[in-house]
């Protein structure tokens, strides 16, 4: 009776504890905690440190230059009440649903169209990922010259096909799909993570399919789409925090001073407009608070597509 | 001999002749001064990798404040290293920056004012350009010695001018009727697609210059009250657009304005691909090097009245509050911007262009002495060239600055911000400019807030 009781006794944290220290008897676990250790200190001091520090003087009028004091909530309410707080949170989440989907949905047709190579697929995997080595202000730069008008290259290619060239740096209408499309040039991330993917579904089930008389589309809806979903779950999350957050492209291509005659109200990101508070009017603390905002906002986000993701995405051996 | 040879040839020699009058006019500038300098004077946004102008006077300068060493990395003012390095109360003793920086942080009290320092290194403020002065002084104190000084003069492809019948006196800011007129002259489009800008007013970037041209003053002399949707302003604004809707619209004109090969030789004078437009003294520089042989003129910038105005910008060295190494850079300020240093390197520029047959524009500082001094054409030189700097020189005199203001960067963003909403059709003058003026009012408040 003793000894059952002994074996159903759920571990309590001294347990834990005394299992966590004898670990240390094993040189592995050293080396493991060694190797850690530089992580680890980098999150303390830039990350976690940063946004402590950041928590702490979004209470206040700090502004580095000048004294400065306790303000309160202060700085949330009057991000409530800036009319370009919120027209920057808009343009962000708008030009977020229409980034995301776009990205995903190119890089799932090339990932689609690389899983059927099968001779130099190592040489196509690298020319898509190529893209994505492009330092990010180099992608804003070259953003004014592709899509310049009915002069870009992107441009005159829409020409080529008689499509209507919009005037994407200067059209509020065409801004934000402007955006976009340049934040796209970097696909090639994603299009390797879902090629991977593709590639990890098990052939017996594209083979059942056709037996069944699955057409190509039915295989693709019914067995890849669901055996990559967690994929496409994870870069959804990822890719919704990074529309949310998009900075450097942005700022060369509208924000850079030389470039300040395009900037406009529908160019304006939320993250461009904490940065002008920030390094340009010097609102520290009130920068701040929106960096905290965003943060939050994000958490609720990312907290609501897992909640979501339950219904539709698929994890092989997961109990249910 | 190839031609190649020639130049490097003379811009070697050019090189002796500035080693020379460096060290000379070092010689000259350190036996002024009685104080010995010591320790490192730390310079933020002044390295040593500008042109000639710029490394000689560097040269001058760091015999002036020897034997202190001089620690100033390349590259430009960076407001978030500065703002680090205020943060950590490890200031650098001297920074180079835009004047328009001066007014926001000397409203917060990281500057230093300038006046001991004037009156102990008997700088004589006199030389400067009083609209100069104006940018770099807040509430009755200097807290920046002024460096360059933008001209803004209009800049007349008279090639296409006299192709399209349009003369010098049409080209008239006083007078917007006629120069609407003549612009739509020189405008060409092929369907949808402007080929040639009649004339560019250069907007956002020359509000302030068409503001005050038709009567608008869009900031008080003490930086604290805009004005921004004032009559004057409005109708500035109003006329300025619809130069650019009646040439194509702003979608057509900009990106056609985006295709010019700016600093090449296939620039936008040498292709005729403008008439005229309002731009600052340097691109002269640029076109008689990359395009010596095109057909451009200079004419000023008038107000409604008649009379030339100019718009001036330009940079200026600051002392920030904690410099430890003030009295050098004092002595540096004063070195950097005196007459003597500004004409030893110019006449140096002026022999190296000689020897190498390029064309002297000018160097427009904001010490008139020194402008005085320099900027007058050299022998030999075409007249086109000559005209242009006796334009500009002329130009000088009537110049007018935003003063500092406390809160500089919004006050410009709401200006700059309200353009582009009307040059993109989101709203119109009136409404733009009103939505400018109480974002700047709100922003100086705050800014003053105690």
């Amino acid at each position: 009776m003793a000894t059952a009781a002994v074996a159903t006794r759920r571990p309590g944290p001294g347990d834990r504890a005394r299992r966590w220290a004898s670990g240390f008897r094993e040189r592995d676990t050293w080396w493991a905690y060694a190797f850690l250790v530089p992580w680890a200190f980098g999150f303390v001091v830039f990350t976690a440190g940063a946004m402590v520090w950041g928590a702490i003087i979004s209470f206040t009028n700090y502004s580095v230059v000048a004294p400065s004091h306790s303000v309160g909530l202060a700085n949330y309410r009057q991000i409530a009440s800036d009319p370009y707080a919120l027209l920057s949170l808009k343009n962000s989440f708008e030009m977020t649903a229409i980034y995301v989907p776009f990205e995903m949905g190119l890089a799932l047709l090339f990932a689609s169209m690389l899983a059927r190579v099968t001779r130099f697929d190592g040489f196509f995997r690298t020319v898509y990922y190529l893209p994505v080595m492009t330092p990010t202000v180099a992608i804003g730069g070259m953003y004014l010259l592709m899509f310049n008008g009915p002069y870009g290259l992107v441009d005159q290619f829409l020409g080529y096909l008689h499509i209507p060239e919009p005037y994407w740096l200067t059209d509020p209408n065409w801004i934000k799909p402007g955006i976009a499309a340049m934040l796209v040039w970097q696909v090639g991330g994603n299009t390797v993570l879902y090629l991977a993917a593709i590639k990890n579904v098990p052939q017996q089930l594209y083979e059942a399919a056709s037996i069944d008389g699955a057409s190509a589309w039915r295989r693709f809806k019914d067995v890849t789409l669901p055996m990559i979903s967690p994929t496409l779950f994870f870069t959804f999350v990822i890719l919704t925090v990074y529309g949310l957050q998009v900075f450097d492209q942005i700022y060369t291509a509208f924000y850079n001073p030389s470039n300040a005659k395009i900037s406009s109200d529908t160019s304006l990101m939320y993250v461009i407009y904490l940065f002008q508070q920030a390094f340009d009017y010097l609102h520290m603390g009130f920068a701040s608070a929106m960096a905290w905002l965003l943060f939050g906002i994000i958490m609720v986000i990312t907290a609501f597509q897992i909640l979501v993701s339950k219904r539709f995405v698929y994890y092989e051996g997961e109990q249910r | 001999m190839s031609r190649r040879w020639k130049a490097i040839g003379a811009f070697a020699i050019a090189g002796v002749v500035a080693a020379i009058a460096v060290t000379a006019a070092a010689a000259h500038s350190s036996s002024k001064h009685s104080t010995t300098f010591s320790g490192t004077l730390n310079i933020m946004g002044f390295g040593t990798n500008g042109d000639d102008v710029a490394k000689n006077r560097f040269a001058i300068a760091q015999k002036a404040v020897a034997p202190a060493k001089v620690n100033a990395p390349n590259g430009g003012f960076n407001e978030q290293q500065f703002l680090t390095d205020i943060a950590s109360k490890q200031v650098p003793d001297l920074v180079y920056w835009d004047r328009s920086y001066v007014g926001t942080y000397a409203a917060k009290g990281a500057l230093m004012p300038l006046d001991s320092c004037i009156k102990s290194d008997k700088i004589d403020t006199s030389q400067y350009r009083q609209a100069a002065l104006q940018s770099v002084t807040y509430n009755g104190h200097i807290y920046g010695i002024p460096e360059f000084f933008d001209v803004r003069t209009l800049i007349v492809d008279t090639h296409v001018a006299d192709t399209s019948g349009v003369t010098g006196k049409m080209l008239n800011t006083a007078n917007p009727t006629v120069l609407k007129q003549a612009a739509l002259k020189m405008y060409q489009h092929s369907g949808s697609q402007v080929t040639r800008i009649g004339f560019d007013p250069k907007l956002p970037e020359f509000f302030p210059l068409w503001a005050k041209a038709f009567g608008a003053n869009i900031l008080s002399k003490d930086g604290l009250h805009p004005d921004l949707n004032s009559p004057q302003a409005i109708a500035a604004l109003t006329y300025a657009n619809s130069l650019i809707q009646a040439q194509g619209g702003y979608n057509a004109f900009l990106a056609f304005r985006n295709t010019w090969d700016f600093f090449g030789s296939d620039n936008q004078v040498a292709k005729n691909q403008v008439g005229a437009w309002p731009m600052e003294e340097w691109y002269y520089n640029v076109l008689a090097s990359s395009s010596p042989n095109v057909n451009v003129t200079a004419i000023p910038f008038r107000s409604k009245t008649g009379d030339p105005i100019n718009y001036s910008t330009g940079s200026a060295w600051s002392i920030p509050k904690g410099a430890k190494n003030a009295a050098a850079a004092c002595q540096w300020m004063k070195t950097m911007t005196n007459a003597s240093t500004w004409e030893t390197v110019a006449n140096i520029r002026k022999a190296a262009y000689a020897k190498a047959g390029q064309y002297w524009t000018g160097l427009f500082t904001a010490n008139s002495k020194a402008d005085a001094a320099i900027n007058k054409p050299t022998s030999g030189e075409p007249k086109k060239w000559a005209s242009i700097i006796n334009t500009v020189e002329a130009a000088e005199k009537y110049s007018f600055a935003l003063p500092a203001s406390p809160a500089s960067a919004q006050f410009n963003t709401a200006w700059t911000n309200a353009v582009n909403r009307v040059l993109q059709g989101q709203q119109s003058p009136t409404q733009a400019l009103n939505q400018a003026q109480k974002e700047a009012v709100a922003a100086i408040k705050q800014a003053t807030k105690k």
